[in-house]
């Protein structure tokens, strides 16, 4: 009975093909647009964690001034090498702190030259930071000591100056004076801001203060956590050591402040995952858009298939017999709708996500839901049109022209 | 059953009213007819004379105001639409006027039709709509639709459809109404080769003498009576 009903139903889809094709369009874009949207969120909300990750795993950012951004440090005294120094001695749980210091500065080598950020940091630097190199190596504890004129390059000044060749030993000019390349760093990509971290010049932090900034602030403190100790208990132990250094009051609010990369990623996370649910349920208004056409199409062709109704009546068809092969009909349609629209999610997912360079990930709960609601859709949408033709009288529908 | 078979058909004071109050119109005013199995009868009278409503009555596509119809002994009149329904599907076959086919659906396909309600398995329905389309003449033309067909070929479907149930009854309205004069020959010979060879009883409305020669009674209404009612010779085949 179902099956022979679902061969009529197929029959009919068949018998109007174009019509069956503009029917469904809208459920194709609907479900398309639903997956699409969230395998994209995902896949950005991935990539977005991804790139935090890269900043460094258990990084806490030391900053003076209540708040982070511009102008969020005016006022507040800047740190200096000793409180990085305390912070070493007297906190525990720590694998590595290393002050930071940064001055945008144009660097020159022969003919070529580009404008890039040089920072100051210490041999523990790298590991707080995160970074690895791809060859030569960094400062000695001597040069850091010393302040000399060394430096290891991220990938983009590798090649943008010496044009991908080989860089070690060569002098290479940051602002006013030169100094030797001693490493080039792993390529780190993208950060979670849109800005390319290998755009980088790393000196030691004395060589920065004396030659560049001319004064001995230390702009940023990083500190990175023990693998097993939690952010949080070292982010209370710093503040409290840092509250105490600067003299900071009961009742006083701190003057610096401590972030957490761990904060960044899921404040960041949550962004996306807010756009890509309002995103979603853009695409859901179309789904529903969707189902409304189909709605609106088995009503005309209801009543276009009047007489043909008339005739399965006349023939001894049951009132359900026809509402389940006009149901049958909706759904199969909508299911079908469904299908295509899956498919043709995969392939705009795994397009946009190579062209957006984030990665694809493969959403079974979404696709599967998608599908469902489609294939509900139908049976919402085309209850009303089915009631509707096995509802007709046989006379009157017979005679319909 | 028992005793002395009721007769196929009996109508008994069968009225038939459409709207109410002012407007009310009444197409049947008191009908009584037995029908006996394997007669053809030709239902005939001017328009407004309520044959087609009597037919539609008959074909338990409508129901009577008052009276009563019974279908081999059972009451109709009080069954409700899906028994009406299931009636029609395991008795009645139908041929209308205007063929209506099923458009851009193959001749087998339209044919089948009936089968599927029945719930008969492909092998079977094949066969059946097959054997149908060869009854009327139709061997080789199993793939065309409508609308590769003449319009004596598709009533000739039409009556494939109607007949691939083994009917007990046939009604056809007007069969020949949109045909010319050799086509409409060539199907009232089908009919009465039905009715003869298979027995299966025809009830034919038209308003054409010529064709209600076939039959072998003719009831003519009018008023929405029956005004009379004659068996007459069955006539010979091509004439």
């Amino acid at each position: 009975m179902i099956w022979n009903t679902l061969q009529l139903a197929l029959r009919e889809i068949r018998r109007n093909l174009l019509r069956s094709f503009l029917t469904i369009l809208g459920i194709v874009i609907g479900v398309a647009a639903v997956i699409t949207m969230v395998t994209l969120g995902n896949g950005a909300t991935k990539s977005i964690s991804d790139q935090v990750s890269s900043l460094g795993s258990n990084l806490l950012m030391v900053r003076p001034g209540q708040r982070m951004g511009p102008g969020g440090s005016a006022g507040a005294p800047m740190f200096k090498i000793a409180d990085v120094q305390a912070i070493a001695a007297q906190v525990s749980g720590v694998k590595a702190v290393a002050p930071e210091t940064r001055k945008s500065a144009s660097v020159v080598v022969g003919s070529r030259n580009w404008s890039t950020v040089a920072t100051g940091g210490t041999r523990d630097y790298f590991t707080a930071a995160g970074w690895t190199l791809s060859s030569g190596r960094i400062f000695t504890e001597a040069e850091e000591r010393g302040g000399k004129a060394v430096c290891v390059i991220g990938s983009t000044i590798q090649r943008e100056l010496f044009g991908g060749g080989d860089p070690l030993g060569e002098m290479m000019r940051v602002a006013d004076f030169s100094c030797q390349v001693i490493g080039v760093l792993a390529s780190k990509g993208q950060s979670a801001f849109g800005s390319d971290q290998d755009d980088v010049v790393i000196m030691p932090i004395r060589t920065v203060q004396r030659r560049l900034t001319g004064n001995q602030d230390v702009r940023t403190i990083l500190v990175s956590a023990d693998d097993g100790v939690s952010t949080d208990t070292v982010k209370a132990r710093v503040e409290k050591l840092l509250r105490e250094r600067r003299k900071i009051g009961e009742n006083e609010d701190d003057n610096f402040n401590v972030l957490d990369t761990k904060q960044i990623a899921q404040a960041l996370s949550s962004t996306t995952r807010v756009m890509t649910t309002l995103l979603g349920a853009v695409a859901a208004v179309s789904l529903l858009v969707g189902g409304i056409g189909i709605m609106n199409i088995m009503l005309v062709s209801v009543t276009e298939r009047t007489r043909e109704i008339g005739i399965r009546l006349a023939i001894g068809a049951l009132e359900h017999e026809v509402l389940l092969q006009f149901l049958i009909e909706a759904v199969v349609l909508s299911s079908l709708g469904g299908l295509v629209g899956v498919a043709l999610a995969t392939g705009a997912s795994l397009g946009l996500s190579s062209l957006m360079n984030i990665p694809y990930l493969f959403n079974p709960g979404i696709n599967v839901m998608s599908f469902g609601i489609s294939a509900l859709i139908g049976v919402v949408f085309g209850f009303f049109p089915a009631r509707r033709a096995a509802r007709l009288d046989p006379i009157d529908a017979l005679r319909h022209e | 059953m028992t005793g002395t078979a009721p007769p196929l058909i009996e109508l008994a004071g069968i009225t038939k009213t459409y709207g109410s109050g002012q407007a009310a119109f009444q197409a049947l005013r008191g009908v009584d007819l037995r029908i006996e199995a394997g007669e053809f009868v030709a239902v005939m009278g001017p328009s407004g004379s309520g044959k087609s409503t009597v037919m539609n009555i008959l074909g338990c596509l409508d129901t009577p105001s008052s009276g009563s119809y019974r279908f081999q002994g059972v009451h109709v009149e009080t069954m409700d639409r899906n028994q009406r329904a299931l009636l029609r599907r395991h008795f009645l076959g139908f041929v209308f006027q205007g063929f209506n086919l099923l458009g851009r659906t193959s001749a087998l396909e339209n044919v089948e039709l009936p089968l599927l309600y029945r719930g008969e398995g492909v092998a079977s329905r094949h066969a059946a709509a097959r054997k149908a389309l060869a009854q009327v003449g139709l061997d080789g033309w199993e793939d065309h639709t409508p609308a590769e067909l003449s319009g004596g070929q598709q009533q000739r479907v039409a009556i494939a459809r109607a007949i691939v149930t083994n009917p007990t009854v046939l009604l056809a309205d007007e069969p020949t109404g949109n045909l010319d004069t050799v086509r409409s020959r060539e199907i009232m010979e089908l009919l009465t080769e039905l009715n003869r060879q298979h027995g299966i009883t025809v009830l034919m409305v038209t308003h054409e003498p010529d064709m209600a020669e076939y039959a072998s009674r003719q009831v003519h209404f009018v008023d929405g009576r029956v005004a009379h009612d004659h068996q007459q010779p069955a006539r010979t085949d091509g004439a």
